[in-house]
């Protein structure tokens, strides 16, 4: 009994200085994401993230705003450090190593989630200058060409991010390169067989067009 | 760190062989072989004819032709020679020609006219357009003389044109320059102008020649500048436009290099054209009715189709660039037949200034903001044929007059948005 006591005396000590560091860290945690949302609404960090086309994309899988993401991932990842900080001090067998790679995988965390947010962004630009290229060249299913320029760039984005991350890095380049392979391979389908009518009418229809076009002289007016 | 020049040392060489001039006459030219022999000529019998007194100097910025170009005015160069029974030159005539680095870009080939000038500290300076194979020898002295004798700073061509000529000037650029910097310019992107020295210095000295405008619009950005800069404008009438042979079907690009330089503008000189300044003068001397109306047969069906067709395809980029309001009657349009198919005025004043608007704002991508609109514009293009289809040239100035007093009309509209939320 006695000796219940004493670890229980020895233990609470830790325990409360646990609890003192997992409650100033939520103190810090907090500030810190009040802070960087201010800095954020200042900076108009969301009026970049709507240029990128970060926010079309955030609102279309119901998330809050890129700002209060950013500052809430902040958040949560300062505290778990201080929660994992604390249960250290408690020196439970084994917690110090585990404290120790999770600090160890913050790094490969934010340069994963780097590549993410940078390679959506470019997902998001590069399908819409496809989209935009289309419709002005008058090409057939610009949108479709456009979800494809998309889709590619968010697949091998996320393959990076997972291999940066080391969670079955492998599998992912795996299924990544199946993945591109099978889309390649199904459009060359498509287009030479499945479409090849399809193209047969585009390409008729194109050159009489174009000798349309010259019969009917639209090509002489100059829009300058 | 001194700015390093972009002329070579052999062209400065070479300039500095011809020395001081008067008048200094550039050509920027890329694969003009065809044409320009009778340019140059044109030019050279002008300043002859009515500058024989004067030092002048041919300047031929080159972009990399292949086809004998640079050769072409070269051979222009003549020392005190007479060119016609009534034409005698008094002083020797200089034609020097250059190839400049980065090209082909009209941008850095007036750049480097621009520093040329500046070296040789030109009093009156023009740039003609190797295409303009309707150039008279009077040109010369419509262009110049007004800098020469009446210090005006830039002179703007006024061109007899094809009523269908030049839609996107008469539609958006002509319009949009009026209403937002209250000076009627006919042809704001000139391909032959005159400009003073005093203008060149300044324009030259701008932080533009590694930007966008600095390779391509150059010709429009330093129209703006010099309104913005209140310098003294004119604009002179020069007579029949040639029609190209093969014009730039690059749509795009010809609104990146208009509208796109136009709303760049109004973004860089937002403060200035903001308030409420007075009208900017810019005399039309000799200026004649510029409409011609000779028969087309021209292809409408396809410009309703691409607006159509851009519509529905584009509408998650319109639903940031454009307001709810504005994107509703612009679908409705969509809806309608060819044959009822007509884009409004106020509809079309809204749309542009929607967008110059989402450019500041840089709601997406710039240049996608530019690129969005072409689309639109064909469906405006195809209004604009079909309601001067039969028109005489007094009606088709009346249109376009009340397209210009239209956008007027709609820029407190502008200014709302420019200044509060979308």
């Amino acid at each position: 009994m006695n000796e219940i006591v004493a670890s229980f005396a020895r233990f609470l000590p830790r325990f409360m200085e646990m609890l003192v560091i997992v409650v100033l860290g939520w103190l810090i945690a907090f500030i810190l994401k009040v802070l960087l949302r201010s800095v954020l609404k200042i900076t108009r960090f969301d009026r970049l993230s709507e240029h990128t086309g970060a926010t079309q994309l955030l609102r279309g899988a119901a998330l809050p705003s890129l700002t209060e993401l950013v500052s809430r991932f902040v958040f949560w990842v300062a505290w778990m450090g201080f929660i994992l900080l604390g249960i250290s001090v408690l020196g439970l067998v084994g917690i110090e190593q585990h404290v120790a790679s999770f600090f160890g995988f913050l790094p490969r965390l934010f340069a994963s989630l780097l590549i993410l947010f940078f390679g959506l962004l470019g997902a998001s630009f590069f399908s819409r200058a496809a989209l935009l290229s289309g419709v002005n060249a008058g090409l057939p299913s610009p949108r479709l060409i456009s979800w494809a320029v998309r889709t590619m760039i968010i697949l091998f984005v996320v393959s990076m991010a997972f291999e940066e991350l080391g969670v079955g890095s492998r599998t992912m380049i795996v299924a990544f390169a199946l993945t591109f392979g099978a889309l390649m391979l199904g459009l060359a389908l498509a287009f030479g067989l499945g479409g090849k009518d399809l193209a047969r009418k585009y390409l008729e229809r194109r050159f009489a067009r174009e000798r349309d076009e010259s019969r009917d002289r639209e090509d002489e007016l100059s829009p300058l | 760190m001194p700015q390093e020049s972009i002329l070579s040392d052999d062209f400065i060489r070479e300039l500095i062989n011809v020395g001081e001039v008067d008048i200094l006459v550039g050509l920027p030219t890329y694969n003009n072989g065809e044409t320009v022999g009778q340019v140059v000529q044109a030019v050279r019998t002008g300043l002859l004819k009515y500058f024989p007194r004067a030092r002048s100097v041919i300047i031929n910025a080159d972009g990399g032709s292949r086809d004998g170009t640079q050769d072409l005015v070269r051979a222009a160069s003549i020392s005190d020679l007479s060119v016609s029974s009534d034409v005698h030159a008094l002083r020797t005539l200089h034609s020097i020609s250059t190839q400049y680095e980065g090209g082909p870009a009209n941008g850095i080939a007036l750049h480097t006219i621009f520093a040329a000038a500046d070296l040789l500290q030109a009093r009156a300076c023009a740039v003609v357009s190797p295409e303009s194979t309707t150039i008279e020898p009077d040109w010369m002295d419509r262009l110049l003389r007004p800098v020469l004798n009446d210090s005006r700073d830039l002179v703007l061509p006024v061109y007899r044109r094809h009523k269908f000529d030049g839609l996107l000037v008469r539609n958006l650029l002509y319009p949009l320059t009026r209403a937002v910097y209250k000076c009627q310019l006919r042809e704001p992107y000139p391909s032959d102008f005159a400009f003073s020295g005093g203008l060149g210095s300044q324009f030259l000295s701008q932080d533009i020649w590694s930007k966008e405008q600095g390779r391509q619009g150059t010709e429009l950005w330093l129209t703006l500048s010099a309104l913005v800069g209140k310098f003294k404008l004119a604009q002179s009438f020069l007579g029949t436009k040639a029609r190209q042979e093969n014009p730039r079907s690059d749509l795009v690009n010809a609104m990146r290099e208009t509208a796109g330089i136009l709303f760049c503008s109004m973004d860089s000189f937002s403060s200035v054209w903001r308030d409420s300044q007075p009208p900017v003068d810019a005399p039309c001397l000799g200026c004649q009715p510029a409409v011609s109306l000779e028969p087309l047969r021209l292809n409408r069906k396809r410009l309703h189709q691409m607006y159509v067709f851009g519509l529905s395809e584009l509408e998650p980029v319109f639903l940031s660039i454009l307001s709810p309001a504005t994107h509703a009657d612009l679908k409705r349009l969509a809806t309608l037949s060819e044959e009822s198919f007509a884009f409004p005025a106020e509809l079309w004043a809204r749309t542009v200034y929607e967008f110059s608007v989402s450019y500041h704002k840089a709601v997406i991508g710039r240049d996608h903001v530019v690129q969005a609109l072409v689309p639109l514009f064909r469906g405006r293009a195809y209004t604009f044929l079909t309601e001067n289809r039969e028109a005489s040239a007094e009606e088709v100035e009346g249109n376009l007059e009340a397209l210009c007093q239209t956008f007027e009309r709609e820029k407190p509209y502008l200014l709302g948005l420019w200044d509060g939320g979308k």
